[in-house]
C-alpha cells in the first residue's frame, strides 16, 4: 500500500511539477532568437506597487527600439530584440529575472530598473557576467558603485536631494521641515539624507524625522503625521513612491496639515493624483522632465509617445527612451555585441542630446544633467523651475 | 507629548484598531466553532474591497446624486452578501471534505486557499494598486477643536459597533446562535441533540466572511489604494488581535483589535517609527506571557 502511495506521489510529482518545470526552463532553447537579432534584456516593475514606473519606462524603451529598427537597425542592419521580465515591484524578483536574461536569453546588455533597491539587486549579477547594465531612473548613488559595467542615464540623489532642499529654502522660504521617509527603500533613505545635509548646513532646521514601511505594507500614516503636525513645520519632505505619497497627502490634509508636501521623482506617476486627489494641490516634486518643456526634442517625443500609447508620458518614459537610444549608439560605436566593448563605448558618451537633457556619462558612470521641479495642480504637474547640475 | 497629541493618537489608534477588530471577529468565530484557523480570511477581506471597487460605479447611479448615504450602504450590504457566499463556498469546497481529517490538513488547505485568492486576484484584477472610489466625502468634523476626526473614521467606527452588537445578538439570542454555542461546546453532543452541523458551520463562515467584506469596504474608504495582496498584513494583524483577546471569544477579538491599533499608532508616532511593527508585536508577546489564553480567554483544563 505504501509503495502504491509512493508511486502515486511520484506520478503526481512528474506530471504536475517536473514536466511543467522542464517545459518552462526549456522554453528559451525551443524558440531561439533569430541569429541576426541583437538581444537586449529588460527588467521592470510592470505590476505591483510601482507598476507605472515599469510600464512607462518600458514604453519609452519600446519607442526607442522601434525607431532604431525602423532606421535600419544596428551594426549594419541587425534588429534589436527586447526580452522583457516583470519583477512585480518585489524584492528577490530582479535577481531571478536578470539571471535568466543573462544565462538563458543571452542578452548582450540589460536595461532596468527605476527603483534603486531593485537595480542594486541586479547590478552585481551583470557586473560578474560582464554585461553592461543601464538603469533608466535609479537615482541612489550606490547603484553604479557596484561595478564598472553599471551605468545610468539619470541624475543621482545627492543632486536631487539638494535640488529640493534648495527649492524649499529659496522658493518656499521654509525654515522648518519635517521628513517622512520609507525605511524599505534605498532611494528614499538616500534622498532624505542628502536633503537633510544641504538644508541644515544652509540655516534650515529638521523638526521631525520619522519613517514608514513602503511597498504597499503601511497604509496608515496618521500616527506619524499627528506627531509631525505638533512640530509645526513649514513643509514636509516625503521622498517616497507615489502610492504612499498619495495616501500620505490624503491623511495629512484630513488631519488639518495645510503646508506643502515635497517629493522626488518617485512621485512622478499619473497614479499619484488618482490616489491623492485634491490633497496634493500645491505640492512640489523634482523629476527628470516636464511635458510642458518647449524644447523641440521634448515636444517631438511627447507627440510620438502620445501617438503610440494614447497617454501623456511621465518622467520615466523619456528615461527609458534615452537609456535605449544611448545603448543603441554605444553598440554602434563599439562595432560589436561584446560586453566589454559596449561598456567602453558607454563610458565615453559625451553631450548626448537626450529627451531628458544633454547627457554626459561621468567617471562614476552617472549622467550629469538638469532637474525640473513641478507643482501638482488638479491631475496635472506644472513646470516651476529647472535646476542645472 | 501634549494632551491634544495624546488624544489625537488615541483616536487614530482606535480607528485603525476598528478594522483589525472587524477582521478578528471572523477568525475568532470560526475558531470558536471549529477549533481551526481560517488563514484565507484576510483574502476574503481583500475580495470585499474589490467587490466594492467594481460594484460602486454600477450601484451608485441608481441612487440619485451618487453620494446620498443609501448608495454606499447598498454597496456595503451587497459586498457583505458576496463575501458571505464566498466564505460559504470556500468552506463547502475546501474545508468540509477534510473535516474528519487531522486539523493540520485543513490548516494547510486554508493557506492554499489564501494563496489561490491572492494570486487568482492578481490574475483577474491585475497586480497594480487601484484607487478606490470615494463613496462618501472624507472631511474633518467641525467643532472638535484642535482634534481631527474624519467622516470615514466615524463611519468605520459606527459600522463596527453596529456589526458587533448585531453579532452578539445573533450568537446570544437566536436559535442559530444557540446552535453555534452548542457546537462550540461539544460537537458530538450537539449533533446528537439534532443540531444540523453543516448548516451551522456554513452560517458561521458566512457571517465571519460578511464581516470581513464590510471591513474591506471600510478599510478601502480610509486607505483608497487597493491591491490583491492587501489582505495579507491586516489578516495577520487581526489574527494576532484575536489571539490577544482570547481566541474564540467575541468581545475579546474586538478589544484585541483596538489594543493592537492603539499600540501600533503610539509606536508609529514616536521616534521608534521605524520599528513600529516589531515593537507592537513584542508588546503583544509580553501580554501573552502573562495571560497565555489571551485577555478574555479562559485556560482550559484537558480532562483525560
Amino acid at each position: 500500500m505504501q509503495a502504491l502511495k509512493d508511486g502515486l506521489l511520484m506520478n503526481i510529482f512528474t506530471r504536475y511539477i517536473l514536466v511543467p518545470f522542464l517545459l518552462a526552463t526549456a522554453g528559451p532553447f525551443v524558440l531561439p532568437a533569430s541569429a541576426q537579432d541583437i538581444v537586449v534584456g529588460e527588467f521592470a516593475s510592470l505590476t505591483g506597487s510601482e507598476a507605472t514606473f515599469g510600464v512607462n519606462s518600458s514604453n519609452g524603451v519600446e519607442l526607442a527600439k522601434e525607431e532604431i529598427n525602423n532606421a535600419g537597425g544596428l551594426l549594419g542592419g541587425r534588429k534589436i530584440k527586447i526580452v522583457m521580465e516583470d519583477d512585480q515591484s518585489k524584492p528577490g524578483q530582479p535577481s531571478a529575472a536578470v539571471k535568466k536574461l543573462v544565462a538563458s536569453d543571452n542578452a548582450i546588455a540589460i536595461v532596468g530598473e527605476i527603483a534603486s533597491s531593485r537595480s542594486l539587486e541586479a547590478a552585481p549579477i551583470c557586473q560578474n557576467a560582464k554585461i553592461p547594465m543601464i538603469s533608466p531612473g535609479s537615482t541612489n548613488p550606490s547603484v553604479t558603485e557596484k561595478g564598472d559595467y553599471i551605468f545610468r542615464v539619470c541624475f543621482i540623489d545627492p543632486f536631487q536631494g539638494t535640488v529640493m532642499a534648495k527649492f524649499a529654502l529659496d522658493n518656499l522660504h521654509a525654515k522648518k521641515i519635517a521628513i517622512l521617509q520609507d525605511v524599505k527603500s534605498d532611494y528614499s533613505k538616500g534622498l532624505a539624507q542628502f536633503f537633510k545635509e544641504y538644508f541644515t548646513s544652509h540655516g534650515g532646521q529638521i523638526v521631525t524625522d520619522l519613517s514608514y514601511t513602503g511597498g504597499g505594507t503601511d497604509k496608515d500614516f496618521r500616527a506619524q503625521l499627528t506627531k509631525i503636525k505638533t512640530g509645526q513645520p513649514d513643509a514636509i519632505f516625503i521622498p517616497g513612491y507615489y502610492t504612499e505619497a498619495g495616501l500620505i497627502a490624503k491623511q495629512a490634509r484630513s488631519l488639518g496639515i495645510k503646508v506643502p508636501l515635497l517629493g522626488g521623482d518617485g512621485w512622478d506617476s499619473p497614479k499619484l493624483t488618482e490616489i491623492g486627489g485634491a490633497a496634493l494641490d500645491g505640492c512640489y516634486f523634482s523629476t527628470h522632465f516636464s511635458v510642458q518643456d518647449k524644447n523641440p526634442k521634448v515636444q517631438d517625443f511627447v507627440k510620438k509617445y502620445q501617438a503610440k500609447f494614447h497617454a501623456l508620458p511621465d518622467g520615466m518614459a523619456p528615461l527609458g527612451y534615452d537609456a535605449m537610444m544611448i545603448l543603441g549608439q554605444a553598440i554602434n560605436t563599439a562595432g560589436s555585441t561584446d560586453g566589454t566593448k559596449i561598456r567602453d563605448a558607454l563610458a565615453s558618451v559625451k553631450d548626448y542630446p537626450g529627451v531628458t537633457g544633454n547627457i554626459t556619462i561621468d567617471e562614476k558612470r552617472n549622467a550629469k544633467k538638469a532637474a525640473v521641479v513641478l507643482e501638482v495642480k488638479g491631475s496635472k504637474a506644472n513646470f516651476v523651475a529647472s535646476v542645472p547640475p | 507629548m501634549s494632551s491634544t497629541e495624546f488624544i489625537q493618537q488615541l483616536i487614530n489608534g482606535l480607528s485603525l484598531g476598528a478594522f483589525y477588530a472587524l477582521i478578528a471577529l471572523g477568525y475568532t468565530m470560526v475558531y470558536g466553532v471549529l477549533r481551526f484557523i481560517n488563514f484565507a480570511h484576510g483574502d476574503v477581506f481583500m475580495i470585499g474591497a474589490f467587490s466594492g471597487y467594481y460594484l460602486s460605479p454600477r450601484v451608485l447611479p441608481y441612487f440619485t446624486g451618487g453620494l446620498t448615504p443609501l448608495g454606499p450602504v447598498a454597496v456595503l450590504i451587497l459586498t457583505m452578501l458576496i463575501c458571505a457566499l464566498l466564505g460559504i463556498a470556500i468552506e463547502k469546497l475546501a474545508y468540509r471534505p477534510l473535516r474528519s481529517r487531522p486539523k493540520l490538513t485543513v490548516l494547510i488547505t486554508a493557506i492554499g486557499v489564501s494563496l489561490f485568492l491572492e494570486y487568482g486576484g492578481q490574475f483577474v484584477f491585475g497586480a497594480d494598486p487601484k484607487s478606490f472610489p470615494e463613496l462618501m466625502p472624507d472631511r474633518a468634523l467641525e467643532g472638535t477643536g484642535a482634534l481631527t476626526i474624519t467622516t470615514t473614521q466615524v463611519a468605520a467606527f459606527v459600522v463596527t459597533i453596529i456589526l458587533l452588537v448585531a453579532l452578539t445578538f445573533i450568537v446570544k439570542r437566536t436559535r442559530l446562535g444557540m446552535a453555534m454555542r452548542a457546537l462550540s461546546n461539544n460537537p458530538t453532543a450537539a449533533a446528537l441533540m439534532g443540531v444540523n452541523i453543516d448548516t451551522v458551520i456554513s452560517f458561521t463562515f458566512g457571517l465571519g466572511s460578511a464581516l470581513a467584506g464590510a471591513a474591506g469596504i471600510l478599510f478601502a474608504l480610509s486607505y483608497p489604494s487597493i491591491d490583491p495582496l492587501m489582505g495579507l498584513l491586516p489578516g495577520i494583524k487581526a489574527f494576532v488581535a484575536a489571539v490577544l483577546g482570547g481566541i474564540g471569544n467575541i468581545p475579546g477579538a474586538a478589544v484585541g483589535g483596538l489594543i493592537l491599533g492603539v499600540v501600533e499608532t503610539f509606536v508609529g508616532g514616536s521616534v521608534f517609527s521605524t520599528y513600529r511593527d516589531a515593537i507592537a508585536f513584542s508588546l503583544l508577546i509580553v501580554i501573552l506571557l502573562f495571560r497565555p489564553a489571551g485577555i478574555f480567554g479562559r485556560t482550559q483544563v484537558e480532562k483525560v
